[in-house]
């Protein structure tokens, strides 16, 4: 196939920026949309351009490194699939593919289609873990776990952290990704005793860092590529609600 | 938003309800509407029911708009550099339209009010007679009262369906069989406050009500 990308080239942090046209040929529709601008940075490279910096690093869906806007859509039009794991058979001969990167205040365009998603770091710092050290896995049944919470903490859990719910998402709110973290603890015992600090210390860290609030759109559960589903956030405004009504305070206190 | 947004939903309940005693004649209408200067009497002076309503709505109605500017303020600020490619929309238009719309809907609620709590947009305009106030009002040479008065209320419905749906999430509806039950009351909710709405006026229309 023949297309046109039309990518977002920003030499640095302080750089403006621009969408730029390359016309790319004979695209093999199995490739993966990452393959796609490899072979077009083989070409830029051999032509003495710089190559499109773009994040990636499992290629298989489960690091959360890639995040490309695709015509307006997080990680493409294939739902429930990151970047790296579109395929080009997707598009269509004769397409223009336009490639931005996360657009949000709280993840800095470092380069072209790479941005700083530091803010997730700081938000799981603010909470996002369980202080006392709690050894190896359990024996399973030492500890019941009702089977709805299990699964619903392991949905929880299959958040890999990419940012598609904030690039998604119109008010820019960090909010799906907050509500996986922290709803993949307050559902299991492990996570029960910092439940109400933690939930308060990590919605204090996401508007911090900052994103935009959340009205309950339903964008980012739509383009999040492991299906964390939209009542997460749910779970987080009860824990949030029971939290500032019975104690408040930060991590650890 | 929720805790606001629930006491202007109790308001509309209640006028849509009241709205509807215009199907019981002339007499009991503005029997009712004078009803409505007398509740608490003797307890309290004629008409302070009627104020102490207007304060909390109008104090719920400021708080609702605040909050709403203090999302969309920090949601502009949150996305410094636009989309060259615009985002597609993947869920309910009635999300994305709560800001605008609720702009129309405040403007409605303006003319409203000079149309038919004040009378001075309103063709007869006489406070003692508000049944003769709204048949003059959307008689059917006056069609445009009615069109706009059916477009504010549309509105009105999409503002309804996402913000009853949101109100039930913010106070923490969490599972996903809950969240198909308040989508689902939500919207029927929406529907049935704006058909109880729009029969009124639509009634007078069709010279039903004359
Ligand atoms: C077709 C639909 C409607 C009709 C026929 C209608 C009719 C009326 C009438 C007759 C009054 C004057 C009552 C009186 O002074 O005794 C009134 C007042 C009012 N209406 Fe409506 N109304 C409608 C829809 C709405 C909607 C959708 C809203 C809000 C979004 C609304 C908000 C108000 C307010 C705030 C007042 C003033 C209440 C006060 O005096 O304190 N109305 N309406
Ligand atoms: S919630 Fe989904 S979209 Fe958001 S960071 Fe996690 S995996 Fe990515
Ligand atoms: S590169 Fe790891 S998820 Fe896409």
């Amino acid at each position: 196939m023949n297309l046109t990308l039309r990518i977002w080239r920003q030499r640095g942090p302080q750089d403006k920026g621009r969408m730029v046209t390359y016309p790319i040929q004979d695209v093999s529709p199995d490739m993966s949309f990452l393959e796609m601008l490899d072979v077009l940075n083989e070409r830029l490279i051999l032509s003495g351009e710089e190559p499109v910096a773009f994040d990636h690093d499992c290629r298989e869906g489960i690091c959360g490194m890639c995040s490309l806007m695709i015509n307006g859509e997080a990680h493409g039009p294939q739902r429930g699939t990151t970047a790296c794991q579109l395929h080009m058979r997707q598009f269509s001969d004769g397409d223009t593919i336009d490639i931005e990167p996360w657009r949000a205040r709280a993840f800095p365009v470092v380069k072209d289609l790479v941005v700083n998603r530091n803010a997730f770091d700081k938000i799981i710092a603010a909470g996002g873990y369980i202080t006392a050290p709690t050894g190896s896995a359990p024996e399973a049944h030492s500890v019941p776990v009702a089977k709805n919470n299990a699964d619903a903490a392991f949905e929880s859990a299959a958040c890999i952290g990419c940012g598609a719910c904030v690039a998604a998402c119109p008010n820019g709110s960090g909010m799906l990704f907050t509500a996986a973290k922290i709803t993949q603890l307050s559902l299991l015992p492990q996570g029960q005793p910092e439940r109400y600090t933690r939930v308060i210390g990590m919605v204090d860290a996401h508007d911090e860092a900052g994103f935009g609030g959340c009205t309950n759109i339903g964008e980012c559960a739509a383009a999040c590529p492991k299906g964390i589903p939209l009542n997460t956030i749910g779970r987080l405004n009860r824990d949030y609600l029971k939290a500032t009504a019975k104690r408040a305070g930060t991590p650890g206190s | 938003m929720a805790v606001t947004g629930i006491i202007l939903v109790l308001f509309l309940v209640a006028h849509m309800l009241g709205n509807l005693k215009i199907f019981t004649g002339e007499t009991s209408f503005d029997h009712y509407a004078h009803w409505l200067r007398e509740i608490g009497t003797p307890l309290l002076p004629s008409t302070w029911y009627l104020w102490i309503q207007r304060a909390v709505l109008t104090v719920a109605v400021l708080a609702h708009i605040a909050s709403a500017t203090v999302l969309a303020v920090r949601a502009r600020a949150a996305r410094p550099v636009a989309y060259a490619h615009r985002r597609k929309i993947h869920v309910n238009y009635a999300a994305r339209t709560m800001r605008w719309g609720g702009v129309i809907i405040l403007l409605f609620v303006i003319y409203h009010i000079l149309d038919l709590t004040s009378g001075h947009l309103n063709p007869q305009g006489d406070p003692a007679n508000p049944y003769g106030n709204v048949v003059a009002d959307f008689a059917p040479e006056r069609w445009y009262v009615t069109l706009f008065y059916t477009l504010a209320l549309v509105t009105l419905g999409f503002h309804l369906r996402h913000g009853a749906f949101s109100a039930f999430r913010s106070l923490g509806q969490q599972t996903p069989a809950g969240e198909r039950r308040a989508r689902a009351a939500a919207l029927v909710f929406a529907v049935v406050l704006v058909g109880g709405y729009l029969v009124v006026p639509f009634a007078v229309l069709t010279g039903l009500v004359a």
